[in-house]
């Protein structure tokens, strides 16, 4: 298979590799809005280092989109308030202006769109759409950018790729479309990829495979990819790390295996408890989380989960609970730790009562049966 | 894991879920097909018809002189002076000076064609540059713009255009072509607000798409963006309200003419307008065939436009629907 190199990601000589590739230190972001300040995104650290994959995992509305968009710097500038710092190779990306962050956006930072039907432009060819960035960035000549883009489409698994770059978009399936986003996104080769629920807008079988797609590109390409999705199935076997996210907040961050294996924070356990096991009886009811997202306008005194937490103890009503490692690199906020001895006396203290202490109905869970 | 390997297995995927791609792009197919019938469809005889009119008025407008009938500024004194009426020779009869207004409204069209063009590309230029920029980059620039359209909206168009035209071309030492651009003009800034609030309408809508986002995070800048992502998007709802827009630019240069303001009647500067407002006169004085020629023209000219002005926006409303 004829296959052009696109420009890999080479460390520069004078790069610094000790540092990681992205630094994100106590981000937050709020909206003003008329009913009041929305505090979308609440302090959120982590770093991801080079050729790895980060799973943001949360429910609808708990910040992961926001997020992503915060660290690349595409939000409205209107009533946004923005803090933190967001270093990539070091340089503070938070502060800087639209004309500086234009340097970084495509080239070195990238993002996949959550629905494919919207993320290309209708009226434009294929083949434009990926030429364009590549004309602009990286100043190819016409033919040049041509068989790039070829590549490219050949390097994201579209058959025929000659005969869909003259096509429109709506001429190609959801799948497909997908795979142009993505082809579009990796161009310029950019060294980190924001990938912003890649799947949500596809049926299961395309998202296996776009999934293993942007898995295999990665380790092709050295890349580091955010994963952002509200579906732990998709960040499973695909993620190296895994930060939880709850009411703009990181609730919990691991390695895969170890979240999996021993999950500390309620929320997490709430999240995995809600998939339907394959081993499940028929007929089975799915379990779910009572209750709803926080209001992010007024958020809870205490820890963000409490009223929904069959954990919860006076104690998490008032006070904050903060991010803390209890081996290295998995970081929780919880004061009653799921599998810890104050976790079990907590939940057993709540299935007695009926009620945890913000008063949602306890019932066992369905975990503790077998 | 080897490339190739890999690619078998991708293939072997899609084999197994039933060849999905290939089904869907089938299915691409049909629909593409749907918009495309849709479209000749809704052009229909009618469609044709108005294409047919409004091309005759272009030559007709370029070269005049190719038609059967007079030269303009020819005047038949015999004809005047037999009180000729309408023959086949002369469809439309004789004006009071004894020109044959088949000529007339013919050489009329360019009048008609110039300032009907003129003032909705003018009005297309100005108001959809104030409206893509109003719509893209909204905030405080909007509202600056917002607030001058709904001004100059609030004032009627005629009354505008009337005090407009009255101003910079009334008088009688004013050149043919300076009136000429400045009822073009008049018309045209009276059709900025119009045009740029369709515009702007599309524009906000367009702007929203994830795609414009998308292109601003590979590091397009904004007049890049305006220009590659939204335009294309906007522009049938602006070419729709284009050819709505001269069909009402036709209408108020007759609208001038009747009041005065608008193109001279001299005997070398005929437009449907002018032939008009000289007719009118006439009408009440037994010769009602000296308005017949140009209003049936400007009938039918004004019914073609808004005819395929409407094609344009259901064709259009088709493929969104279908995307």
């Amino acid at each position: 298979m004829a296959k052009r190199t696109i420009r890999r990601i080479e460390a520069a000589p004078d790069a610094d590799t000790s540092q990681p590739l992205l630094a994100v230190e106590d981000v937050r972001t709020s909206f003003n809005t008329a009913a009041g300040r929305v505090k979308a995104v609440d302090g959120v650290s982590f770093t991801l280092e080079r050729g790895k994959t980060l799973g943001i995992v949360g429910e609808s509305g708990s910040g992961k989109s926001v997020l992503s968009r915060s660290l690349l710097g595409l939000l409205p500038g209107r009533n946004v308030e923005k803090t933190g710092s967001v270093k990539l190779e070091g340089k503070e990306l938070i502060g800087l202006s639209e004309e500086a962050l234009r340097e970084h956006w495509g080239i070195d930072m990238a993002m996949v769109f959550q629905d494919p039907m919207t993320s290309l432009n209708p009226v434009t060819k294929i083949g434009k759409q990926i030429t364009e960035s590549l004309r602009f960035h990286l100043h190819m000549p016409k033919d040049e950018a041509k068989e790039t883009a070829l590549a490219l489409l050949q390097s994201v698994g579209i058959p025929s790729p000659a005969q869909r770059l003259k096509e429109y978009p709506h001429q190609l399936s959801g799948g497909m479309r997908q795979r142009i986003v993505i082809a579009i996104a990796l161009a310029c080769g950019p060294k980190l990829l924001f990938a912003d629920e890649p799947t949500t807008a596809l049926d299961v079988t395309v998202q296996a495979q776009i999934l293993d797609l942007l898995q295999n590109l990665q380790e092709e390409r050295f890349m580091s990819v955010v994963l952002v999705t509200h579906d732990l199935g998709v960040v499973a076997g695909r993620a190296h790390d895994i930060a939880v996210m709850y009411g703009g907040r990181l609730v919990e961050k691991a390695p895969t295996k170890q979240l999996f294996a021993e999950m500390k924070h309620p929320y997490t356990e709430a999240l995995l408890e809600s998939i339907p096991k394959l081993n499940h009886a028929s007929h089975t009811r799915l379990a779910v989380i009572p209750g709803r997202p926080p209001n992010l306008i007024h958020p809870p005194a205490g820890c963000n989960f409490a009223p929904r937490c069959n954990y919860a103890q006076d104690r998490c009503l008032v006070e904050e609970p903060a991010l803390t490692a209890d081996t290295p690199g998995h970081e929780f906020a919880c004061f009653f730790p799921v599998g810890s001895d104050e976790g079990r006396q907590a939940l057993a203290a709540n299935v007695a009562a009926g009620k945890s202490a913000a008063g949602t109905p306890v019932s066992l869970p369905a975990r503790a049966h077998t | 894991m080897p490339d190739s390997q890999r690619h078998d297995e991708t293939d072997v995927i899609l084999a197994a879920t039933g060849g999905m791609p290939a089904l869907d792009t089938e299915m691409d197919v049909d629909a593409e097909t749907e918009i495309e019938m849709a479209a000749t469809k809704k052009l229909g005889i009618m469609g044709w018809l108005a294409i047919g009119w409004l091309a005759l008025i272009l030559v007709m407008a370029i070269i005049p002189g190719i038609f059967p009938f007079g030269e303009l500024g020819e005047r038949d004194i015999e004809a005047l002076r037999n009180d000729e009426g309408v023959s086949i020779a002369h469809p439309f009869g004789f004006d009071s000076r004894g020109s044959d207004l088949a000529t007339r409204v013919i050489y009329g069209c360019r009048a008609s064609v110039i300032v009907s063009v003129g003032s909705i590309l003018f009005g297309l230029v100005i108001g959809g540059i104030l409206g893509l920029m109003s719509g893209y980059f909204r905030g405080r620039l909007d509202s600056v713009i917002v607030n001058v359209f709904n001004v100059m909206l609030a004032i009627p168009a005629l009354v505008l255009a009337l005090t407009l035209a009255t101003v910079f071309a009334s008088g009688d030492n004013v050149s043919y072509t300076r009136r000429l651009v400045v009822v073009t003009l008049a018309i045209g800034i009276v059709s900025v607000p119009i045009l740029g609030r369709i515009t702007r309408a599309s524009t906000l809508t367009w702007s929203e798409r994830e795609f414009v986002i998308a292109a601003k995070a590979m590091g397009a800048r904004s007049h890049r963006i305006i220009i590659r992502e939204v335009l294309p998007n906007v522009l049938p709802a602006m070419f729709s309200i284009t050819l709505l827009g001269m069909a009402i630019a036709i209408i108020t240069e007759g609208g001038l003419a009747v009041i005065g303001v608008g193109i001279p009647a001299e005997l070398n500067t005929p437009s449907w307008g002018n032939l008009i407002a000289t007719g009118r006169s006439q009408m009440l004085l037994g010769a009602p065939n000296q308005i017949v020629g140009p209003a049936l023209f400007i009938f039918f000219t004004v019914l073609s436009l808004n005819y395929l002005g409407d094609v344009v926006r259901a064709r259009f409303d088709v493929r969104e629907s279908v995307l």
